[in-house]
């Protein structure tokens, strides 16, 4: 009986087998269609997206200035217990490296990135560079000690030790008001030097509230587009879309002329004698979230219609049959089913607010600059990459992790639809 | 519930019109009595009205005028949330972000009806419906019977006064809907419901319903049992939806109390029973039901005969159609079980037709 069962499976199973392969054989073809069709956008999602934000990212922890240009240099002092001064081969290989760095700008390139460590480096560095005697047969440290008595001091040394390893953590730290001590324990800096812990609320708090302000601007819009017939709700669609024909930087300087104290608001408002004197409408917060709701809205309006437009009425005329006041019906039975739909508009809304710069640029005042302000002041004026990668670095940390805790929300209320 | 008012309707419309544009009337003055305990379809093609009147009885739509009750009250200024009437929807509208158990708990939640009374009327319902273990599922996890059953459960657990369904069956196949008409019979009759059931499908309300009124042009044509309805159609209307017709037209000749003679054709004639007020020398349609003509042999000795040609064989499992030609109508169709037919019959052959004076219906002209 067995036997006669196991036979069956066994000969049930060799057709099968063979149908895999031919499957597979029948499919391939298929399949590296598909592979070819996908592969322009892989490409360039490579090129355009990955490298850029993988070096990006690099770029904020990357300490490799000074082990470039004096590798030895870099390696001896790597050794030294921090005490006192270092020996004579440090000195050695730091006179001699300084001397060759004048070639190919690897002067320029330690001399910015000590100067982070301490302002002054760079003169100290030309200064000892203009001093080192032509011969080799001296005493490195009487030398360099003769040319500036700071090269007698533990920080100094100790601040070159620091531009020695090929990663650091200070600018990831600095973007978080944080640096490391002399003893190299993690401390705050000094109260008046904080600044990005601030810029990150600020920047979070715009972001939220822009997109607050969309959800409550757009979802009643979205709501009238999906009820109305499509005939008028065409016309209404191409309104909100029609700021999407101007340039932003037109719409934003068109904001200013809208609301500075000469403006058309500000004399409208004072036509109707509802105020006496132009209030401050421009250059501050209220203008930031004027223009920058103004221009997100179409982001938060179209995927709350495309899902508004797919949950049928009936629901609400069910829901309003087994006995529920219409407002309730619509709470409870209409908003739970345009969930993916707020879900998608609002993540959508923040992060594009997240990343906003010329609008809170031209339109906000100085304490109004949010991140991104910050990154091109470091990649623009002050050509500090690591500043600027890291406050990107951070700023896509805090987006992700936000992305996590609201994707756990949103799910949790389950957006199952039949 | 109503204590001893066994002949006042449960609803009644009365002198109800409806238009929506202000020129048309989509209802015109419909007057309807529906009793307690009954099963009352609405049958009739699209845009004869009868979904409107259906909307006018939950209280998505106004009437332009006239009045329903709904027992003593009046239901014209009443909002549908308070109406205490349950609702069957075309494709259940089960909201999809909850549960199966939650969806029932839903109108007793509404109600504020106390958690322990709530939690006993779901496992009740659930336990009728049989989806006790689905309790937990999501609608889109069941299968559309299953769903159509918590439609119907959703519908029924908050033990409304009257039950509205507005072609529940439609999004189903063949097989499952018939199961479904005699499901829903059967909760009607063992839960003594009254339901007032909408379908443009005449079988499914020839199978269900106490009575069936039949909806054209915004007025009922006919209100009676489904066999009154089939057997004896009031006009002819009513004769061509319901179920199969051939029809004649013809002229009366002579009124003979419930029936009279009429001419058709060249120079045939037949007696009919009569039913609208005719008179002679009026125009009339014959109407005969397929199944009610005799062939050849068994047509002997009855009153009305006629030669038919015989133009095609139409086969159909368990009977056959013929389609003949008489008096020029070449569309006459003769239903013949299988096991009748003389083998000997061919395409092109006459044939003799027959039928009795009752089986035969003069009705109006139009």
């Amino acid at each position: 009986m067995t036997s006669i069962t196991a036979n069956h499976t066994a000969t049930d199973n060799q057709p099968i087998a063979g149908l895999k392969a031919q499957l597979r054989r029948a499919e391939r073809m298929k399949k590296i269609k598909a592979m070819l069709l996908v592969a322009p956008l892989a490409l360039f999602l490579v090129i355009a997206f990955v490298m850029p934000i993988s070096s990006m990212l690099w770029r904020s922890i990357d300490n490799t200035e000074v082990g470039s240009v004096m590798p030895q240099t870099a390696a001896a002092i790597l050794d030294w217990d921090g005490q006192g001064i270092p020996d004579e081969a440090v000195f050695a290989a730091f006179a001699q490296e300084l001397r060759e760095s004048r070639a190919g700008g690897g002067l320029g390139r330690i001399g910015r990135r000590l100067n982070y460590e301490d302002p002054t480096f760079r003169s100290l560095l030309t200064q000892t560079l203009r001093g080192l005697p032509a011969t080799t047969e001296v005493t490195w440290t009487e030398e360099l000690i003769g040319i500036n008595a700071r090269w007698n001091e533990t920080s100094t040394w100790l601040a070159v030790q620091r531009t020695a390893p090929t990663v650091t953590d200070r600018y990831l730290l600095a973007a978080l008001d944080l640096e490391r001590a002399e003893a190299g324990q993690i401390a705050k800096v000094a109260e008046n030097q904080r600044l990005y812990v601030q810029v990150f609320k600020r920047t979070l708090v715009i972001a939220g509230g822009v997109t607050l302000i969309c959800l409550f601007l757009g979802f009643p819009l979205a709501y009238l587009l999906a009820t109305l017939p499509t005939s008028k709700s065409n016309l209404l669609l191409i309104c909100v879309l029609l700021p999407f024909w101007t340039s932003l930087l037109v719409r934003t300087a068109a904001w200013i002329v809208l609301l500075q104290s000469g403006g058309l608001v500000n004399s409208g408002l004072m036509w109707t004698g509802i105020i006496d004197a132009p209030i401050q409408l421009v250059f501050n917060r209220i203008g930031v979230f004027f223009a920058m709701v103004h221009v997100l809205l179409p982001f938060m309006i179209l995927p709350l219609y495309s899902v508004m437009k797919s949950v049928p009425s009936t629901y609400q005329r069910a829901a309003i049959s087994l006995g529920a006041h219409p407002f309730a019906a619509f709470w409870q039975v209409y908003v739970p089913q345009t969930l993916s739909g707020i879900a998608a508009g609002t993540i959508l809304v923040f992060i594009m607010a997240l990343g906003y710069y010329i609008t809170p640029a031209l339109v906000g005042g100085p304490s109004d600059q949010m991140v991104s302000y910050y990154v091109a002041y470091y990649t623009n004026t002050t050509n500090n990459w690591g500043m600027a990668a890291a406050l990107g670095a951070l700023l896509l940390i805090v987006t992700l992790l936000l992305y996590m805790v609201y994707h756990k929300l949103v799910n949790q209320k389950q957006l199952v639809r039949s | 519930m109503q204590t001893g008012t066994t002949n006042e309707p449960l609803v009644r419309f009365t002198g109800v019109q409806k238009t929506y544009d202000g020129e048309t009337l989509v209802v015109k003055d419909l007057n309807l009595n529906i009793q307690k305990g009954e099963f009352v379809t609405l049958l009739g093609p699209s845009g004869s009205g009868k979904t409107t009147c259906l909307m006018m009885l939950a209280g998505f739509e106004v009437p332009t005028s006239g009045d329903i009750f709904l027992g003593e009250q009046r239901l014209n200024t009443l909002p549908p949330h308070k109406r205490n009437i349950g609702m069957v929807f075309q494709n259940y509208a089960l909201f999809p972000h909850m549960t199966v158990e939650e969806n029932l708990f839903y109108p007793l939640k509404t109600r504020k009806v106390p958690k322990a009374e709530a939690r006993a009327k779901v496992d009740k319902i659930l336990q009728t419906i049989q989806l006790e273990s689905f309790a937990k599922r999501r609608p889109s996890q069941l299968s559309g019977g299953q769903q159509q059953r918590v439609a119907l459960a959703r519908a029924l657990v908050f033990e409304p006064q009257l039950v509205l369904m507005d072609e529940p069956l439609g999004a189903l196949d063949k097989q499952l809907r018939e199961h479904m008409q005699l499901e829903i019979k059967h909760l009607h009759e063992n839960l003594g419901l009254t339901v007032v059931f909408v379908t443009h499908d005449q079988s499914e309300a020839l199978t269900m319903s106490d009575r069936v009124a039949v909806f054209n042009d915004g007025k009922i044509q006919q209100i009676d049992t489904p066999q009154a309805l089939y057997e004896y159609p009031a006009n002819s209307f009513v004769a061509q939806f319901i179920g199969e017709n051939n029809t004649l037209m013809g002229k009366v000749n002579a009124l003979d109390g419930d029936f009279c003679s009429v001419s058709f054709g060249d120079g045939l004639g037949t007696r009919a029973s009569r039913i609208q007020a005719l008179s002679a020398g009026s125009p009339t349609r014959l109407s005969i039901r397929p199944e009610r003509i005799r062939l050849n042999g068994s047509s002997e000795g009855l009153p009305n005969r006629f030669k038919a040609k015989l133009h095609e064989f139409i086969y159909l499992g368990d009977h056959l159609r013929l389609r003949c030609e008489l008096a020029g109508n070449d569309q006459f169709y003769v239903k013949v079980p299988v096991s009748e037919l003389c083998p000997s019959l061919s395409v092109g052959d006459f044939i003799d037709i027959g039928w009795r004076d009752e089986d035969v219906r003069a009705l109006d002209a139009s």
